[in-house]
């Protein structure tokens, strides 16, 4: 099988309760920790339903006719902001979009202001990213508006993880007894982390891989907080992607460098670069993944990120599918 | 009050430094304890019954902020003296780091200028700079601070990280014979943090201040009092490393003393992430937490209650530090750190009391004869002849903290809402009531 062709879908396979609507109980998406494993499969097949339509020559559906969706990045992306504003616009949504590093915020506005300014304009959902860890929770406790975490600090990014999950359901059917590998800057990772929590219900293992400068002094006591038990943390690559389903590099910053974390990007791409004399040890099939932006040759080599086992593209496409899913039950859903 | 009599009846006196836990009666003349004992009567005295309320000494404060010159949005030395009144202090050192900040004789003498017109009912003392602007690139000129009527000498918050320079400015203050106070931070391991570096900190993605960032300062400035001689005075320490640094310097015989404040005694870092009700959010990244020293873990304040319990620990000081509304409705790696404590202190420490972790009387110490002694002032005893400075508790009192009830601008506190048992009914300086509850009547 190609993988350029999905397998069945995960969820009409898996002999399980078909999710209802009525599981679902967010007024915003701010991270996987509060996702039960209904909320989580009710997102998935609603993005099942949405590659559908991504499929399709003509892919605008009605569904959030009317209703106004507003970015606010305070911090330079392409690609999520890209995905978001499609999602929004298929659906039928207007988006506005407001370049936070260039607004009112660099002229010295609060962001409780901001986003207070955006409530009165009335529109109905605002997706945000934000460099500060936290700064979603801010504004959901200083606004009614629904909010959609599109990436913050290094705490969060949920929509990421939902895709990630999502790519690796719809490859590999049920999840269980698999084995995933996050490779890299887990410190500063709100990827990582999201995927910490939107994993564990799906009876699989997730190794986080990294040199000790780049894994939170406090992980450790975090995981066995939370029981948090799938999760184990690995700094030999070898050991950590042994007999794994599943790899995926982190980028690496070329200010992790400058500010020491790691010696040198040589010493690091001996150690933890994903490339094919690495992956001999995962899975023949073991899949590739990445969350972008990619440093190609640094933490991934070209010829991985874009082999066979890549499913980078696939990641992107259902990004889109995925956000649609949260958008339709976040402006489009009971809570409206 | 007439004749400048004022006789407190009934009380239970309990000043720790005169071994004194008694039910009595406390008279004041002329704005000094004139005698304390049993049936004491004084004709033309106006008279508090203070039956079931303890009397004991005015709270001292080591460290807090007044924020006057320079950020009197935040605080001014009137509001934050009426603020320290209400928690039962009647003397308060207040940290240099205004604007301009108290780095000479001319802002220390202003400051003091201030405190008399605008708060004669709190003795202020200003803590001068260890170096010229906080830079910590050279010293203030520490002889003509300790002229001007500075207590002792802080960077706090900005702490002296040039080895030599706290080498040198220790060797003068050891000749001043005034206590360097440090705030013991190593800042290029504590830079970019935002609270305790531990599972929270991991769990929100914040940077972590690990613990190590003090107590690489206080072994440091430890080996340089020995060096010097110098009297250290380690404020708001926060971790059980930094305890068991001081206390075996202690048992060294070096001349350490040591300072914590009530929230860290009684607030984990877990208490940053907690939501309160009203939130709608799993997570609450709670800025009214943010405080430096950040929270630390159960570990910390097992081990701090232990200093206090064993007598490491000298001092309960507020680190009163009051912001503004727009200071903390930020971002929480944007929001400024700090808590406004002098109106919540004697309550929440009273918690530790109640739950039989450490006793009236040691607290009763910590909030009096220790800081008196680091400062080697006469204040802190009801001792016949002594500054009738006093103050009446409550210890069964339970009360909920309203910020918009508190004098201090600064409302930015993680104990609003909580409820409280232990209050202070009123506090007496040099003999005059600085606060009143108004359940507590004058005759």
């Amino acid at each position: 099988m190609s993988l350029s062709e999905p397998r069945q879908s995960a969820a009409t396979r898996e002999t399980m309760t078909r999710p209802s609507i009525d599981y679902w109980n967010h007024r915003h998406v701010l991270d996987l920790d509060d996702f039960s494993r209904e909320e989580t499969d009710l997102v998935f097949e609603i993005a099942e339903g949405m590659v559908e339509i991504l499929d399709r020559d003509v892919k605008k559906v009605p569904t959030l006719r009317g209703k106004t969706i507003a970015t606010m990045f305070f911090e330079p992306s392409t690609r999520t902001r890209a995905s978001f504003e499609l999602a929004a616009k298929y659906l039928g949504a207007d988006t506005i979009s407001l370049d936070a590093t260039r607004s009112s915020v660099a002229k010295g506005e609060s962001l409780v202001d901001s986003l207070r300014t955006l409530q009165a304009l009335e529109v109905d959902a605002i997706i945000m990213r934000h460099n500060c860890s936290g700064a979603p929770y801010l504004a959901a406790q200083n606004i009614d508006t629904s909010i959609i975490n599109a990436g913050d600090g290094w705490h969060a990014h949920p929509s990421q993880g939902l895709l990630d999950i999502f790519t690796m359901r719809q490859q590999l059917g049920d999840l269980k007894g698999r084995k995933a590998v996050i490779i890299g800057d887990i410190l500063h990772s709100r990827v990582a982390r999201s995927n910490i929590w939107g994993t564990r219900h799906y009876d699989m293992k997730l190794v986080l891989c990294a040199p000790p400068t780049l894994v939170p002094h406090g992980l450790r006591d975090m995981l066995e907080k939370y029981s948090l038990n799938h999760v184990t943390i690995e700094h030999n690559l070898d050991a950590a992607i042994e007999n794994a389903d599943i790899v995926m590099p982190l980028r690496l910053q070329k200010e992790r460098q400058q500010s020491g974390l790691i010696s040198s990007l040589r010493e690091y791409i001996q150690g933890y670069q994903i490339n094919r004399t690495r992956l001999a040890g995962a899975k023949p099939d073991v899949l590739v993944m990445h969350p972008g932006p990619m440093n190609e040759g640094a933490e991934i080599s070209p010829d991985v990120a874009y082999g066979t086992r890549s499913l980078i593209e696939q990641q992107v496409t259902n990004g889109v599918a995925v956000r649609m899913a949260l958008l339709y039950l976040i402006a489009g859903g009971k809570n409206r | 009050m007439t004749n400048n009599l004022l006789l407190i009846k009934n009380a239970r006196i309990l000043d720790p430094g005169a071994g004194i836990d008694d039910t009595g009666d406390i008279l004041i003349a002329e704005g000094k304890i004139s005698k304390t004992g049993k049936d004491i009567t004084a004709a033309g005295a106006a008279t508090i019954d203070a039956s079931g309320l303890v009397a004991c000494p005015g709270f001292i404060d080591l460290h807090c902020h007044l924020r006057q010159p320079g950020y009197e949005n935040k605080e001014t030395i009137a509001s934050g003296a009426a603020a320290a009144a209400r928690g039962g202090y009647t003397t308060i050192c207040c940290m240099p780091n205004t604007n301009p900040p108290l780095d000479s004789a001319a802002t220390i003498s202003y400051v003091r200028e201030l405190a008399a017109r605008d708060a004669p009912l709190v003795r202020i003392l200003p803590v001068g700079c260890i170096t010229a602007g906080r830079a910590g690139k050279e010293l203030a000129n520490l002889t003509e601070l300790a002229g001007a009527g500075c207590v002792g000498f802080s960077d706090d918050g900005s702490p002296v990280s040039d080895t030599r320079i706290m080498s040198l400015a220790m060797e003068n203050t050891a000749v001043l014979d005034l206590p360097v106070i440090d705030h013991c931070e190593d800042l290029n391991l504590s830079q970019g943090g935002h609270m305790n570096d531990g599972w929270v900190a991991a769990r929100l993605g914040l940077k972590g201040i690990p613990a190590a960032a003090e107590e690489i300062m206080v072994a440091r400035d430890i080996a340089l009092c020995e060096l010097t001689g110098a009297k250290l005075h380690v404020t708001h320490m926060s971790t059980a490393g930094s305890l068991q640094l001081i206390r075996e310097a202690k048992q060294r015989g070096l001349k350490v003393t040591c300072d914590v404040t009530p929230h860290n005694l009684t607030l984990t870092h877990e208490r940053v992430m907690k939501t309160q009700e009203g939130l709608q959010t799993t997570l609450a990244y709670d800025t009214n937490a943010r405080v430096n020293p950040p929270l630390r873990s159960p570990a910390d304040i097992e081990a701090l209650i232990g200093g206090i319990a064993d007598g490491t620990i000298d001092v309960v000081a507020t680190d009163h530090a009051p912001h503004t509304a727009e200071d903390k409705l930020c971002e929480f790696e944007n929001a400024v750190s700090g808590i406004s404590g002098f109106e919540t202190a004697f309550g929440v420490l009273m918690s530790l009391v109640h739950s039989g972790r450490i006793s009236l009387n040691a607290l009763v110490t910590c909030l009096t004869t220790g800081p008196a002694r680091v400062l080697r002032d006469n204040a802190g005893t009801l001792k016949p002849g002594a500054c009738a400075d006093l103050v009446l508790l409550d210890t069964g009192r339970e009360w909920t903290v309203d910020v918009q009830d508190f004098l201090s601008k600064g409302r930015n506190t993680p104990f609003a809402g909580c409820k409280l048992k232990g209050m202070v009914m009123a506090t007496i300086s040099s003999g005059q009531l600085s606060w009143r509850h108004s359940s507590v009547r004058i005759s």
